[in-house]
């Protein structure tokens, strides 16, 4: 494998794994906060189409992730209603907005443009374009770093940027900011954060609204980024496995971008080794290398290697003794 | 024992010493959940610079009253007053700016943060974390200089020691200012020595001028450290004393209150045999800390031993441990010709089988479930056996009748047997348990605070039904923090005191005076 | 919290939560602009009134009612078993096994129950591992049950286009079943007794999913197991100090919830399809927990429910024919509102409902 081929791999696995770490750090910030949060498949999918349907009616992109932002941060809000100020079970409003992002998305799609659920296919002016770094071209022919600039650095749409520099700041506004603290605190233990003088429920709101921020631009990507368009389920389970790969970083920043990588490496890979037949084990199903991630979590939560402890107070509404 | 305790005089307060303005003026606070009076009209004065306990059994109110105070509860009614300004406290934010600090019984304090986060919680003194930071390290070298509170900021709050935790408690009290400070039950957690050293800073937390309010159970706490002391039963405020000028005999007295005198009727039996012999059982609980050192007792067929004590000292282990619930650890039960120890455990279905019979303490958590109907609650723990009818499912005419029959004969009210638990008083959920416990005409039974929040007439009926069970020959131990209970049902009586046997004397040399002495934690005179 | 009566709590409740739901979807209809009470109209017919319409509401029904109680005996015990789409599939790979080993000689009376045990069993199977790893070593049951969705998923794409893929077929899904391993439609029935039915894919499953209704009852609300497992549910503590083992009874609640999803896979397997497509559980694993809040875990209340779902999916497939611009998804926007207002906001009615009812 050359230096190009393995470049090439690494491209591909950052596209694949943007939407992975954009919901992810969405997961990890509503997660810090103690509302667990399997409704990031729904938030993916529902703006993902509204990106691509914005997109479609204005011709802009920009109008696209806004509104997808917009539409994601309303299925948080659904979500903290009921679980934050009704003090519902978490994992059944996350069912619920999954399916109902499932079923909306078609419904309007139907309405909106009577292509079966799906957006028209978007021109290149209502897409985010590959950006080409200073220098792609100039120091391509550098060795080394030439093709590493202009292969692996350059060249992608803004969301995958925004979905890198979300990290450090998601590390950096838990870790660096009064905001931050007190977002941890309340996912560890609330009735310190209430006894305090601070307000528990619009702490969790407003980590809700920033998740559904990061879900936006995540669907967004999809549709108006690395696709040109909204097809049905087009998130297809990768919330799900942003859920996965923030469990599987242990709820830390830099360790979930190091599992999205990896699943996304691993999705990468697989649609490369397709057929070929490996050294030793032979040629393995792409469908045994794509549930990896699920069997890696999985054995991770059995606490088989390393302990995984999520926040403490997780899944619990928040209601003051008796 | 002469103090008959009665609702305080018209003017609460100051007791003792003179001085202008109280640092707490509380007035006619009234607090109920649901039907429960927590604080029935609680008056209370508490002067600047002292140090003030409030003193009472579990459930006395006492960690509602300070709730109030603290803005975590507000009271249905009454006036609260800091430093002679009315104070609408709220929420805990109106006690923080009214120069409230309180450490609560179980700490407010986020495991997996340090110290320095953990103070800086709530008080961070700017958007950004740095700055602010910097800051609380000065002010804590600051505190750690004029109150020799020293603590590493960097330390993980997991990791500490319980005794350092609550000093981040009380270091996060006085970085926001704190002129008064609660504290709830705050040696509970403590051993003996950390004790000590906690009593040295309250008294360097007095000369700096801070008020403190200490909730205990513990008289031996009160007496050591406070100056004035207030003592609540039952949600109501009972008297207020000077410490220097009271006994724990008076304060033992109100705390526990003169009950209806009990009259049971006595039956005389001869102690049989060893029913259950508990021999050297010790047990740590999950933070390490021992709950129970080195408790022998016996317990001998038609034969009642009281296990007196204030709540809190172990009684709660003793039963779990007694009735399979938690595990052996050290020590042993000889069970008949069962040995129970650390290698060969009884869970509490095979103890149930081996003839003992548990009445737990806590009703709503452990005995009974409360969305169940009364013929479901009825078999429980007895499910397996015959109380369910004889054939392969659950038949529900047999427990119906079954219901019916416990129902009638412990006189429970109404007589319905699919009312669900939760819709019985407190009385006559007890004499349900009672009555499905009984029924099986145990060997051996372990019996919790039988008459908590039982009505009189309820208290009788049940000490009878106790009294019966000996006579037919079972093997009794009988938990209970109302020492009048005790002396009128036991033969033999038991004290506790932190996770130890303080002593047993026979029932005919026991008395108030002498037992209170004991649940204080003195040892017996022999 | 206020206790309501039980009339208000398993009647009033529910329907105020469904009303809501519909109002919902209504809103969503006639934001489309269209009629909702047009659409309303459209999907009773297509669930009732055509020919066939009401053997295949009941067709659909008997899947819902099997994940419906597969979610709810979990529930009993507090366990959410958002696993029920994986084991329905995983179920349908044990009955294709049998059926694939020993439909070419075996009788019927034999190779279909054995097969409807195979089913069963992998089920079972696919939920005890998450059953035994929240027991033992305290792995949330609903990620691992998520997670295994999807491997079981992969697991049975792989098999599909793999193993059991039919020869000479391009789409992956199995060979189809010897007749003998068939569960007979009802129509041939009928016809065969003289009565005349339009040809559907209902069959002799759904009187298995009823007898399973039955079964569950029983085993709630008849059997000590079940007894202990309510118990446990409604207070942990309760059940340590009646001594009833915990840790036992999560992985044999979860076995049977999990034997309950596969046994789906016979309604599709052994009854309308005859064989394993991908993904044919088409997520009405899921579509058992909507069943399940709705039906307050009850098997009447689910019987009701998953035949609320049947008409829904019959009728909404209506939608596509007559509707230019509404499709049969609007049922799942409907089944999202249901799990939204009857689970996750379910107490939003109460304090209302209870001071309506004490001033009255």
């Amino acid at each position: 494998m050359t230096w190009l081929d393995a470049l090439l791999i690494l491209d591909s696995t950052l596209r694949v794994a943007t939407p992975l770490i954009l919901c992810a750090m969405a997961g990890l910030v509503s997660e810090r906060a103690g509302i667990v949060d399997i409704g990031l498949e729904g938030k993916l999918l529902a703006s993902a189409f509204a990106a691509a349907a914005m997109a479609a009616l204005t011709g802009s992109a920009w109008a696209g992730l806004v509104v997808a932002i917009g539409v994601s941060i309303i299925l948080s809000m659904i979500h903290g209603f009921a679980c934050i100020t009704h003090r519902g079970e978490q994992i059944i409003s996350g069912i619920a907005i999954n399916i109902l992002a499932s079923g909306l998305t078609v419904v309007v799609g139907v309405a909106l443009f009577r292509q079966g659920g799906q957006t028209p296919s978007l021109p290149r002016e209502a897409r985010f374009p590959s950006l080409d770094l200073p220098g792609s071209v100039s120091l391509a022919e550098l060795p080394v770093f030439g093709p590493f600039w202009a292969e692996l650095v350059s060249g992608h749409t803004l969301p995958v940027y925004l979905a890198v520099v979300s990290v450090p700041l998601v590390w950096w506004l838990l870790w660096r900011t009064r905001f931050g603290l007190r977002l941890r605190a309340v996912g560890e233990m609330p009735a310190a954060v209430d006894s305090a003088g601070i307000s528990v429920p619009w702490l969790r709101y407003r980590a809700l609204i920033i998740a559904g921020i990061l879900c936006g631009i995540a669907g967004a990507f999809l549709s108006t980024a690395h696709g040109a368009g909204f097809v049905r389920e087009m998130s297809a389970g990768k919330g799900y496995i942003a859920l996965a790969a923030m469990i599987f970083g242990k709820w830390r920043p830099w360790s979930v971008l190091f599992a999205c990588l990896l699943f996304g490496f691993l999705e990468a890979g697989a649609a490369r080794i397709q057929g070929t037949p490996l050294p030793v084990i032979g040629e393995i199903p792409i469908e045994v290398v794509l549930i990896l991630p699920y069997v890696a979590t999985v054995v991770l939560l059995a606490g088989f290697f390393g302990k995984a402890t999520p926040p403490a107070a997780l899944g619990t509404p928040y209601q003051k003794e008796r | 024992m002469s103090h008959t305790p009665s609702r305080p005089g018209p003017a609460p307060g100051p007791v003792g010493s003179s001085y202008a303005t109280p640092a707490i003026r509380l007035t006619g606070i009234t607090k109920r959940f649901g039907p429960v009076i927590a604080n029935d009209a609680v008056d209370l004065e508490i002067a600047p610079g002292t140090i003030h306990g409030i003193i009472g059994e579990n459930g006395a109110g006492k960690s509602t009253l300070v709730s109030i105070l603290y803005g975590f509860y507000t009271a249905d009614s009454g006036a609260i007053e800091i430093e002679g300004r009315p104070a609408p406290i709220l929420t805990s934010a109106d006690a923080i700016a009214h120069g409230i600090g309180m450490v609560h019984q179980h700490f407010m304090l986020v495991p997996t943060f340090t110290v320095l986060e953990n103070i800086m919680l709530g008080a961070e003194g700017g958007a950004m974390l740095r700055g602010g930071a910097a800051a609380t390290r000065a002010e804590l070298l600051r505190l750690e200089r004029d109150y020799a509170l020293e603590i590493d900021p960097d330390a993980v709050i997991e990791e500490l020691p319980v005794g350092l935790q609550q000093r981040v408690e009380i270091l996060k009290a006085l970085r926001r200012g704190a002129r008064i400070l609660i504290l709830d039950e705050p040696t509970g957690v403590l051993t003996p020595a950390e004790t000590d050293r906690f009593f040295d800073i309250l008294r360097g937390l007095r000369e700096q001028g801070v008020t403190i309010v200490l909730i205990t159970h513990k008289l031996r706490e009160i007496m050591e450290v406070t100056d004035t002391v207030s003592v609540m039963r039952r949600g109501r405020m009972i008297g207020h004393r000077t410490t220097s000028e009271t006994t724990r005999e008076e304060l033992a007295d109100m705390m526990v209150g003169r009950a209806v005198s009990l009259q049971v009727e006595r039956i005389a039996t001869q102690p049989g045999a060893v029913a259950m012999a508990v021999q050297g059982l010790t047990w740590h609980d999950e933070g390490g800390v021992a709950r129970l050192s080195d408790i022998s007792l016996d317990l001998r067929a038609g034969d009642i031993l009281g296990l007196a004590g204030v709540s809190g000292n172990g009684q709660s282990e003793l039963l779990d441990l007694l009735s399979g619930i938690a595990p052996v650890q050290e020590g042993r039960l000889v069970i008949g010709e069962r040995i129970v120890d650390r290698s060969a455990a009884m869970d509490p279905a095979e103890m149930r089988r081996a003839g003992i019979a548990h009445i737990p303490e806590d009703r709503h958590r452990r005995a009974l479930v409360l969305p169940f109907e009364a013929r479901e609650n009825a078999v429980l723990g007895y499910h397996d056996g015959p109380q369910t009818g004889s054939g392969r499912l659950l038949d529900p005419t047999a427990m119906q009748a079954h219901c019916e029959t416990l129902m009638a004969r412990f006189d429970v009210r109404p007589p319905a047997p699919r009312l669900p638990a939760i819709g019985f008083s407190g009385g006559n959920q007890q004499k349900l348990v009672l009555a499905r416990e009984i029924e099986t005409e145990p060997r051996i039974m372990l019996i919790g605070q039988p008459t908590r929040g039982v009505d009189i007439g309820g208290i009788a009926f049940i000490h009878a039904e106790i009294m019966a069970r000996k006579a037919a020959g079972c093997a009794i131990l009988l938990v209970s923090v109302e020492l009048d209970e005790i002396l009128a049902l036991a033969d033999r009586i038991a004290v506790m005191n932190a996770g130890r046997i303080i002593g047993e004397i026979p029932r005919g040399e026991a008395d108030v005076t002498r037992l209170g002495l004991m649940m204080a934690g003195v040892e017996a005179a022999a | 919290m206020k206790r309501l009566p039980g009339w208000a709590d398993y009647i009033l409740i529910p329907l105020l939560n469904l009303s809501l739901a519909l109002g919902v979807a209504a809103l969503v209809v006639l934001a489309i602009g269209e009629n909702p009470l047009d659409a309303l109209r459209v999907m009773i017919e297509g669930a009732f009134l055509y020919e066939g319409a009401f053997g295949y509401t009941l067709y659909y029904t008997t899947s819902f009612i099997f994940t419906g109680l597969a979610v709810a005996v979990a529930f009993h015990a507090r366990l959410f078993n958002i696993g029920g789409e994986g084991q329905a599939y995983l179920g349908g790979l044990g009955g294709l096994l049998v059926c694939l080993a020993f439909d070419g000689w075996m009788p019927s009376a034999i190779l279909i129950p054995l097969a409807i045990a195979g089913a069963a069993a992998m089920g079972a199977a696919w939920a005890i591992i998450p059953g035994w790893l929240q027991a033992h070593r305290g792995s949330h049951i609903v990620i691992t049950t998520i997670m295994f969705n999807f491997i079981g998923a992969g697991l049975m794409v792989a098999l599909l286009a793999g193993a059991l893929m039919r020869s000479g077929q391009s789409n992956p899904e199995s060979r189809e079943i010897a007749d003998a391993a068939r569960l007979p439609a009802i129509h041939d029935i009928a016809n065969a007794l003289g009565f005349d039915m339009a040809s559907t894919p209902l069959n002799l499953a759904f009187p298995l999913a009823l007898l399973a209704c039955v079964g569950v009852w029983v085993l709630i609300w008849r059997t000590r197991w079940g007894y202990a497992l309510r118990a446990m549910g409604e207070s942990g503590s309760a059940a340590v100090y009646a001594g009833i083992p915990v840790k036992r009874m999560i992985v044999t609640a979860m076995a049977i919830s999990g034997a309950l999803a596969g046994l789906m896979a016979i309604n599709t397997l052994l009854g309308a399809q005859g064989k394993v497509v991908l993904n044919f559980p088409s997520g009405f694993g899921f579509t058992g927990i909507a069943v399940a809040l709705m039906g307050r875990s009850h098997p009447v209340g689910i019987l009701l429910a998953a035949f609320l779902f049947g008409a829904l999916f019959q009728g909404g497939t209506e939608l596509d024919f007559e509707f230019q611009t509404i499709t049969r998804e609007m049922v799942l926007v409907i089944q999202g509102l249901i799990i939204l207002f009857s689970g996750a906001l379910s107490l939003m009615f109460v304090p209302w409902v209870a001071r309506r009812i004490g001033r009255a």
